[in-house]
Order: C-alpha cells, then sequence, then structure tokens
C-alpha cells in the first residue's frame, strides 16, 4: 500500500511537535497586538512572547546576553546581515566549498561591490582539512564563513578548528547552523562561534518565516543593519538605533510565527538535543547500510552517522535525480529533494554538478520502518532503471 | 513640595524593559510595566515603575544583566 513518508526535513522539518500550532492560534486569539509599539496590555504581551522566544534560543545556544539573539526570517536573512555588513565595498572573506547559496549569492553580491572572497577547498565526501584555510586568510580578511553541516551531503564540518584559527588572528566566525540548529549541540562560547545564523522551520520544528542571527560581543558597531524602520524605540528620532536588538529588527516582526517558534524550541529542549541526535544517528545508519547495499546506487559523503546529520545524498545508475524523485512521490509517497539543494559548490565538491543527487534527509517523527519503506522503494526503482539501461 | 512616592526606570528598547521585569518579577520585586510618561519622553514604548523605596533592590537586581538609561522619580 502506498504510504506518505516525508524525507524533505533538511528544507522544513514535517510534521511539527504537538504545541507548535497551538501557540500560535493561542497567539492570535489571546495577544495578537504589536509587540513595542504602545503600553497597552496586548502590547506588552506581545513583547514578552518575543522577550520569552529570546531567552529560549539564549539558553540552546549557551548565550549569556539574551539581547544578542536577533530574530530573522530565516538563517538566509542572518547570513546576508553579516555579509553584507562585514564586506561593504571592500575587505576579504574566506569560506568553504560546502557553502549554500545563502552564503555565495551575499559573497557574490559583495564581490561586485568591490570585496573579495575565497573558498577552501572540500573532498569528494565533502570534508574540510582546516589547515587549508590558512594560506587564503589576507590580511584584509574580515570574516570567516562555515557551515556547520552541509545541507547536500550532512557532513558535519570541523568548526571547533575553523574557530581557534579565526580566533587567532582575531577575525570572525561566522557558523551557518541551518542544518544543526536543535539537531546537533551549539554552544556559542565553548565553540567560540562569533555569529551564529539559525532557522526555526528545521530542526528547531517552528514555523517558516522564523529565525535569527546570535551576534558576539561589540560586533554589533561592525555590521550594519539590512534594513532600517521603525522600532518602536527612540521614536523621536528618524535614524536606526544602535542597540540591540532593535538595530537589525525594524518593522513590526513575526511574533505569531516567533510564538510558534518558542513552542518548537521548548518540544527540542524537552526530549533534549542529545536524544534527537541518537534517533537521528540511528535513522542515518540504517539509510546508509539500506541505500549502499542497493545495486545501481551511489551514496555521497563521509557515509558515517557520527560525522554527519540525517541527510543523505544519492544518485541512481542511469536515471536523473529528478526522475528518481518524481518516481518516488508518485508511485510511493516519497518526498525527497532532487538536484542542487541550492548548493552548487558543493555539488562541485562531491562530484555531482550539474546533474545533482537525490536527498532524503529524516527529522525526529522520522521511523525506521519509514526508512526501510524508502529504501525499499529506492531498489524498486532503481531495478527498473537497470532493466531499462538493459534493453 | 511632596516627595516622589514612584519613580520610572527607562530602557532603550521595550526588549530590555521587558528582560529587566523577567528579572524584577524572579526575584519578586514589586514594579508594573507602564507606558512611558509623556513629560519624561516622547518615547511611545514602555518603562517600569516601582515605588522609590524598592530604588535600592531594583538596581543591584539588574545590575550586570540589563542595562538602563535612566530613573526619573514621578
Amino acid at each position: 500500500m502506498k504510504k506518505t513518508v516525508y524525507l524533505d526535513n533538511a528544507a522544513t522539518s514535517w510534521p511539527k511537535p504537538p504545541g507548535m500550532m497551538e501557540a500560535m492560534v493561542e497567539y492570535n486569539r489571546f495577544i495578537g497586538a504589536s509587540p513595542g509599539r504602545s503600553g497597552h496590555t496586548r502590547s506588552v504581551d506581545a513583547g514578552r512572547v518575543l522577550i520569552d522566544a529570546r531567552q529560549a534560543v539564549a539558553k540552546l545556544f549557551g548565550v549569556p546576553d539574551v539581547l544578542r539573539v536577533i530574530f530573522t526570517k530565516n538563517a538566509t536573512e542572518a547570513l546576508n546581515i553579516v555579509i553584507s555588513g562585514l564586506l561593504g565595498e571592500g575587505g576579504h572573506a574566506v569560506v568553504t566549498g560546502m557553502e549554500h547559496n545563502s552564503v555565495m549569492r551575499p559573497l557574490n553580491a559583495a564581490r561586485s561591490r568591490g570585496a573579495d572572497f575565497s573558498v577552501v577547498r572540500c573532498s569528494g565526501g565533502g570534508e574540510l582539512d582546516p589547515g587549508d584555510a590558512v594560506p587564503l586568510i589576507r590580511r584584509d580578511t574580515r570574516l570567516i564563513v562555515i557551515t556547520h553541516a552541509s545541507n547536500v551531503t550532512g557532513t558535519i564540518m570541523p568548526v571547533a578548528e575553523i574557530a581557534a584559527i579565526a580566533r587567532e588572528r582575531g577575525i570572525p566566525l561566522c557558523v551557518d547552523a541551518a542544518q544543526t540548529a536543535g539537531a546537533v549541540p551549539i554552544d556559542i562560547e565553548a565553540m567560540h562561534i562569533d555569529l551564529l545564523a539559525f532557522t526555526g522551520h528545521k530542526s528547531l520544528y517552528g514555523p517558516q518565516g522564523t529565525g535569527g542571527l546570535v551576534i558576539g560581543g561589540g560586533l554589533e558597531h561592525a555590521i550594519g543593519p539590512l534594513m532600517h524602520g521603525g522600532t518602536g524605540s527612540r521614536s523621536e528620532f528618524e535614524v536606526q538605533p544602535d542597540f540591540l536588538p532593535d538595530k537589525y529588527e525594524s518593522g513590526t516582526p513575526n511574533t505569531i510565527g516567533i510564538a510558534g517558534l518558542h513552542a518548537g524550541i521548548g518540544f527540542v529542549s524537552g526530549v533534549g538535543i542529545d536524544a534527537v541526535r541518537r534517533h537521528e544517528k540511528s535513522l542515518t545508519a540504517r539509510l546508509l547500510e539500506r541505500l549502499e547495499s542497493i545495486d545501481g546506487v551511489r551514496v555521497y559523503g563521509v557515509k558515517d552517522p557520527d560525522r554527519q546529520t540525517a541527510v543523505v545524498s544519492f544518485a541512481v545508475d542511469g536515471m536523473s535525480p529528478s526522475d528518481v524523485s518524481f518516481a518516488l512521490d508518485e508511485e510511493y509517497g516519497v518526498m525527497s529533494r532532487p538536484g542542487l539543494h541550492c548548493a552548487p559548490s558543493a555539488h562541485k565538491a562531491i562530484g555531482t554538478f550539474p546533474e545533482g543527487t537525490v536527498r532524503f534527509s529524516a527529522g525526529f517523527f522520522t521511523t525506521r520502518e519509514d526508512i526501510d519503506y524508502a529504501a525499499d522503494a529506492v531498489a524498486a526503482i532503481a531495478a527498473r532503471g537497470r532493466k531499462g539501461a538493459g534493453k | 513640595m511632596k516627595g516622589a512616592d514612584y519613580c520610572v526606570m527607562l530602557f532603550d528598547s521595550v526588549s530590555s524593559t521587558l528582560l529587566a521585569e523577567k528579572i524584577l518579577k524572579g526575584q519578586e520585586i514589586p514594579h508594573k510595566v507602564i507606558p512611558v510618561p509623556r513629560h519624561i519622553s516622547s518615547d511611545c514604548g514602555v518603562c517600569i515603575r516601582f515605588s522609590l523605596d524598592l530604588r535600592n533592590r531594583v538596581e543591584p537586581a539588574l545590575a550586570g544583566k540589563v542595562e538602563f538609561r535612566e530613573i526619573c522619580a514621578l
């Protein structure tokens, strides 16, 4: 019987935990006002929703100062604030070869304004040798950006080693935690992360349109805001305030979404990130074992559950990733993501550019049965591909 | 002239104000979040009002946790 198996959690997690949508409904039913824009009860209550969520984020990532948590609509916006803020019309950045377009496109835009960047080459498994970053650092390097884990192969990157290199040279380190926030433990102080970009709609189990930036001490003086506008504070002045979080939070925020994000974080914290990680590791191990045993299926990445997130990229001989993904959905109800995953640089590193791969990404609610069902479906499609190729 | 009974603490942002509120609540120091009185500032935000005699408890409670802009007697 055709089931529904959702394996696109690296794009947006689904389903969401109980309580997430209820928090949003409750916000709209009982509060619903603009936070920080007036002194009336509901406006203040809306402000409390934001500060409560800020505290939950701060606790999750070990941020000592709650006001250093900036809400954005996603990790992309956070990365844009950092990249366009630190690389104005000059300066240089070092990035890894596994970055998403949320990093590469703002960098190329900065390059067109006169800045520059260098890319640390990664191996065919998507791994980075931290030593390779050192010769790329220049006198004018203002930023190092590293993804915590690749969205193509799931490969977890050596953040601590890169942080040591950055710290030694006084260069701010920005970590793109889109794939890891909520799925892999993060402590910004222990890991020496200066800037952390995260999203709410993946492993934090919040709604789309939520995310943020944790900004390290003093860096707000070097990073201009992406947007200027009303903040509800210092309204007598027609210039942007320079204090946190208002400097980077112009316009009415996504309070309803942030109420949902807080509930999502509450769920993840309740289960415990270590427990989430254990579950996802066991699913990844099963998925790797099953896919690697299928004739005509090539699996990419490090193929080691201890060194990757619950993301597995593969290809089927003789079939395009989009054909495989379509057959999985149409015939088996298995939802995957084919192609380049907004990360052409990463696909070049693993040798799958321009055709891409099929990506399965599990989440906390994925079961072992889901994985086996999806692997059976891949096996059936691959067998058919082999038969077709033999004709 | 009669002395002031209350004072208000002003912050840079609503986020700071509400963070301070959480800390004061946690330490059970009586206070109230109110709109910034018009004669103090043209800001459209909120501030924290407390009894003048609690000032010696409020300031240490917030020290090192959240910065305030000023304290005004009402």
